[in-house]
């Protein structure tokens, strides 16, 4: 394969791809060492209850079995959580999902495990469970936590909603609801940890979070953050699942009574269900009001996230699908509220999408509903009411970096799926019908007000002459390394072949926050760019010492060499390498994202992470086919149409947008975590199905570009806006095809069947 | 049980249980970890490896299984140090992301391509349709077949 010079813009290779197709890259998974010891945790399998006694003895007696640990082993707080610390890492006197762990087991191996976690038994007083968010709000209903169901209620206003209704020539109101969905990473949660010579933890750990897991760690076991090393190597797939504590705490717990011996911790895949983290179920009622002509002027809605046992990123979440409830669109008077409330199902966390994937379901649901009773174009009313730049959002605030929906919108209109879709639908075979739908949303890229998006980036010149990043920022497959690389390669002026990427280590790298948020690039890369100048302009004036120059100008980087331009003299940057000392070969520098600058007067309830003032955009269209035999949906066609700044590696943008369909494709027609009394019916990929090659369409992606000022290069985070967007477009193709109105995912072919044998207009 | 085998053409013995799940063997007794586990029920196919040049699934085979085989795991893909075409196709088609499904995706392609040399992009798709991939959505993972298929029967002589 030649050596291509990084250039922004080209679609390049990724730089991580080699080791990947060669079996080389090793996953935290693939990490071992000598005379390990297994860790496991024994789950509480019912959903609800006191812990009355737990019964070790015959587990402790199991040959080969070397510890077993409860909540009596735990020296810290036994809390752990990101923002809100309420979940605990062993359960002692209480669980509240079926997932909870209420004993640790350390075996020699991990058949002695499976069998010793069998021997433990757990003596419950079973408690009356909660399992609909409803319920949960109701008085009488059994407390998840002492302090009650509602972990947090807040409101998003702008304007007089009240009023604004009686000035509607047009409202409709409608109710949806969506369940949980799987992350389904296909690398399980898992690590490897053990003790240094010096008390020091090091754990390898398939994480999105490295410098936040030591805090959780140090916090929950009482150890102090700097005794705590965090490894990441790639990940096998993240998506937020593995944003927060998972493994870490567990395993660094029996990490501390292993005798130094190393300890690996891997869920199999129905631990992966049943202890991991969902996308939240919501419950949406919307009501929204426009003038004849069909502008947008009221929004009303109330929206119940059920955040199952433990907060995680609940309320945060939830502000997000708040943020978002009012879509891409101009809605001067807005009323948002929300509930974000403890069930006894399992955790809802952190989702690519991250709550916006449910409201965007709910208004793009309301747009289709309005342009049917004005019988208007439902192109036509998205365009007429999309975001420009200097419009306030649903939140009041005011939209002053790259906003390109319209650009999309148009871009979706101009294409023959659209423009030709009534000559394809009118060609359905016997027994089928065809429909087209389509869908705007945004996502909002960053932490938002009040925590602060920071990166830290170092970059190096090595002994050798290559230039070595250090990302401080997880990799879970989004592509961010090989960015990272295509940027400093760019700015240095070096070829793939002379860098190298450090990926995060607590021990090696900076603070730069979690892989999450769409911010990785973004943030990272803009502190990147920082450092690479500021390395380069290091890197310049020492080469012209060794060349006697009396300063630096007409010097220049080219691969592996400093070139001085009016000579032609050359320094090799490996010579450079070895004749300065680390700390002249070195640059370190931060960057931490802009804020809105509005004071909007509403969310006050959001302590951090509100409100938002970066965003991308996507239209999306599918074309599907239903079967009136069978119900079943065969999605015929889709494009996606994306705007986030400048694009630098169109293969990679490409990839982030076919794989945020695919996972929104599985969200509408397939996904959802079956509950019964808060167990899991589908724990494993037989009951639970993600989207197979024969299941996801060919994706026609076109980028809309613009130029995000603030951006590294231009660009925005792109990786979570294209999830929003396939629900809603197959439910308004779905809708168009058969004639009901559809209000709950996914679309199974058994719920169209009902739907349009019911001939009563709804699903059900 | 002593059980022989060859693996990525080396002739390789273990001495474990004949029941032993083969990926275990693997990943842990040989520290060959380019098979994956990603559910070990059958259900993913991250765990793909090709015996006797068939693609099978390592979580679902016992050791004595083995037996005498001849075993070929990603590792073992490219011969001499040169890349397989498929391999290559994955690079310069974009067909990696996370990489965790990657080997066992590789190998199904490998099977597929041996067993169909010129397929179409519907039956690379039931090709490949026993193998879970989290992050792609497949369209560039039926580019890089398509694209390793191309070159394969080009470089054969006719």
């Amino acid at each position: 394969m030649s050596i291509k010079m990084l250039e922004a813009g080209y679609p390049t290779p990724r730089f991580d791809a080699m080791a990947k197709v060669t079996g080389e890259e090793k996953y935290a998974v693939d990490h071992t060492r000598e005379d390990i010891l297994w860790a496991g945790a024994k789950r509480s399998g019912i959903a609800h209850g006191i812990i009355r006694g737990i019964d070790l003895s015959e587990a402790r007696a199991l040959k080969g079995v070397y510890a077993v640990l409860t909540r009596n082993d735990v020296a810290g707080t036994n809390r752990q959580g990101i923002v809100h610390k309420d979940q605990p890492v062993l359960a002692g006197s209480k669980v509240r999902h079926c997932g909870d762990p209420v004993a640790l087991v350390l075996a020699e191996d991990r058949d002695t495990l499976k069998k010793a976690l069998s021997l433990i038994e757990v003596d419950f007083e079973p408690l009356h469970g909660v399992f609909d968010p409803e319920e949960a709000l109701k008085p009488e209903a059994p407390l998840v936590h002492e302090a009650g169901n509602l972990l947090q209620k807040a409101v998003v206003r702008v304007g007089n909603t009240i009023e604004a209704f009686n000035e509607c020539d047009s409202v409709v109101e409608d109710s949806f609801e969506v369940p949980g969905q799987e992350h389904a990473f296909i690398e399980t949660e898992n690590g490897l940890a053990w003790l240094e010579p010096d008390g020091g933890i090091v754990m390898i750990v398939s994480t999105q979070a490295p410098f936040r897991d030591r805090f959780e760690i140090a916090h929950a076991l009482g150890i102090e953050v700097d005794a705590i090393r965090i490894i990441a190597p790639y990940l096998g797939g993240g998506f937020g699942g593995k944003d927060g504590a998972t493994v870490q705490c567990l395993l660094a717990l029996a990490a501390l009574h292993a005798g130094g011996r190393p300890v690996k911790m891997c869920w199999d895949r129905e631990e992966s269900f049943i202890a991991g983290y969902k996308r939240h179920p919501v419950r949406m009622w919307y009501r929204l009001g426009s003038m004849r002509d069909g502008t947008l002027h009221a929004l009303q809605c109330r929206l119940i996230y059920d955040t199952g046992a433990y907060a995680h990123l609940g309320v945060e979440v939830m502000a997000l699908g708040m943020e978002h409830a009012g879509g891409p669109y101009r809605i001067p008077n807005t009323l948002i509220e929300g509930w974000c409330v403890y069930t006894n199902n399992p955790i809802s966390g952190a989702m690519r999408g991250f709550g916006v994937c449910q409201t965007s379901f709910g208004i793009e649901r309301m747009m289709d509903l309005l342009a049917s009773k004005l019988g208007m174009s439902r192109l036509d009313i998205r365009l007429k009411n999309a975001l420009l730049r200097g419009d306030r959002n649903c939140a009041g605030v005011t939209l002053v970096h790259s906003t390109g929906i319209v650009p999309c919108l148009e871009t979706l209109g101009r294409h023959c799926l659209w423009s030709e879709s009534g000559k394809w639908k009118a060609a359905a075979g016997p027994f089928k019908r065809r429909g087209v739908g389509i869908a705007a949303v945004s996502n909002a890229m960053g932490y938002g007000r009040g925590l602060p998006d920071s990166a830290i980036a170092r970059v190096e010149l090595t002994r050798e002459g290559k230039i070595r990043v250090y990302g401080g920022v997880a990799d879970m497959g989004q592509g961010n390394a090989s960015a990272f690389i295509q940027m400093a390669g760019q700015i240095l002026r070096q070829d793939a072949s002379r860098m190298e990427i450090v990926q995060p280590d607590t021990s090696r790298t900076h603070p730069s926050g979690s892989s999450s948020a769409g911010r990785t690039t973004y943030t990272y890369g803009n502190a990147l760019i920082l450092a690479c100048k500021e390395l380069k302009d290091k890197l310049l004036h020492r080469a012209a010492l060794m060349l006697m120059l009396d300063e630096a100008r007409g010097l220049t980087l080219i691969p592996g060499k400093v070139r001085h331009l009016p000579s032609g003299r050359e320094v090799p940057l490996d010579l450079l390498g070895r004749t300065f000392p680390e700390t002249d070969r070195i640059a370190v520098k931060q960057f931490i994202m802009p804020v809105a600058q509005d004071d909007v007067d509403t969310g006050k309830e959001f302590k951090i992470g509100f409100p938002h003032v970066f965003f991308s955009f996507a239209a999306h269209l599918a074309c599907v086919e239903v079967d009136e035999l069978t119900g079943k949906i065969d999605v015929k066609g889709y494009l996606a149409v994306t705007e986030g700044g400048r694009v630098l590696n169109p293969t990679g943008f490409e990839q982030q947008v076919h794989g945020a369909v695919a996972q929104g494709l599985g969200y509408g027609l397939m996904e959802e975590v079956l509950l019964d009394h808060g167990r899991i019916l589908n724990p494993n990929f037989t009951g639970y199905i993600i989207p197979t090659s024969l299941d996801v369409p060919e994706v026609a992606s076109i980028c809309v570009e613009t130029v995000e000022a603030t951006g590294p290069f231009g660009m925005k985070g792109i990786g979570e806006v294209g999830t929003n967007a396939p629900l809603p477009a197959i439910a308004g193709a779905v809708e168009d095809a058969v004639g009901r109105r559809l209000r709950r995912s996914p679309l199974t072919a058994a719920s169209i069947l009902r739907a349009t044998a019911s001939g009563c207009g709804v699903d059900g | 049980m002593k059980i022989s085998f060859y693996l990525n053409g080396k002739q390789t013995d273990v001495d474990v249980p004949p029941d032993r799940k083969f990926v275990n063997v693997l990943r842990e007794d040989l520290g060959i970890t380019g098979a994956k586990e990603g559910c070990g029920a059958g259900e993913c196919g991250s765990c793909t490896i090709l015996v006797d040049g068939r693609a099978c699934l390592s979580c679902l085979m016992a050791a004595v299984q083995l037996q005498g085989r001849q075993v070929t795991t990603i590792e073992g893909l490219a011969a001499g140090g040169t890349l397989h075409p498929v391999q290559e196709a994955f690079i310069e088609y974009g067909a990696v992301q996370c990489g965790f499904c990657t080997p066992g995706v590789i190998l199904a392609a490998v099977h597929l391509l041996n067993q169909n040399p010129d397929p179409t992009r519907e039956q690379i798709r039931v090709g490949l349709s026993g193998n879970l991939c989290r992050c792609s959505g497949y369209v560039k993972i039926v580019d890089a077949v398509e694209a390793a298929a191309r070159k394969m029967r080009e470089g054969k002589p006719r």
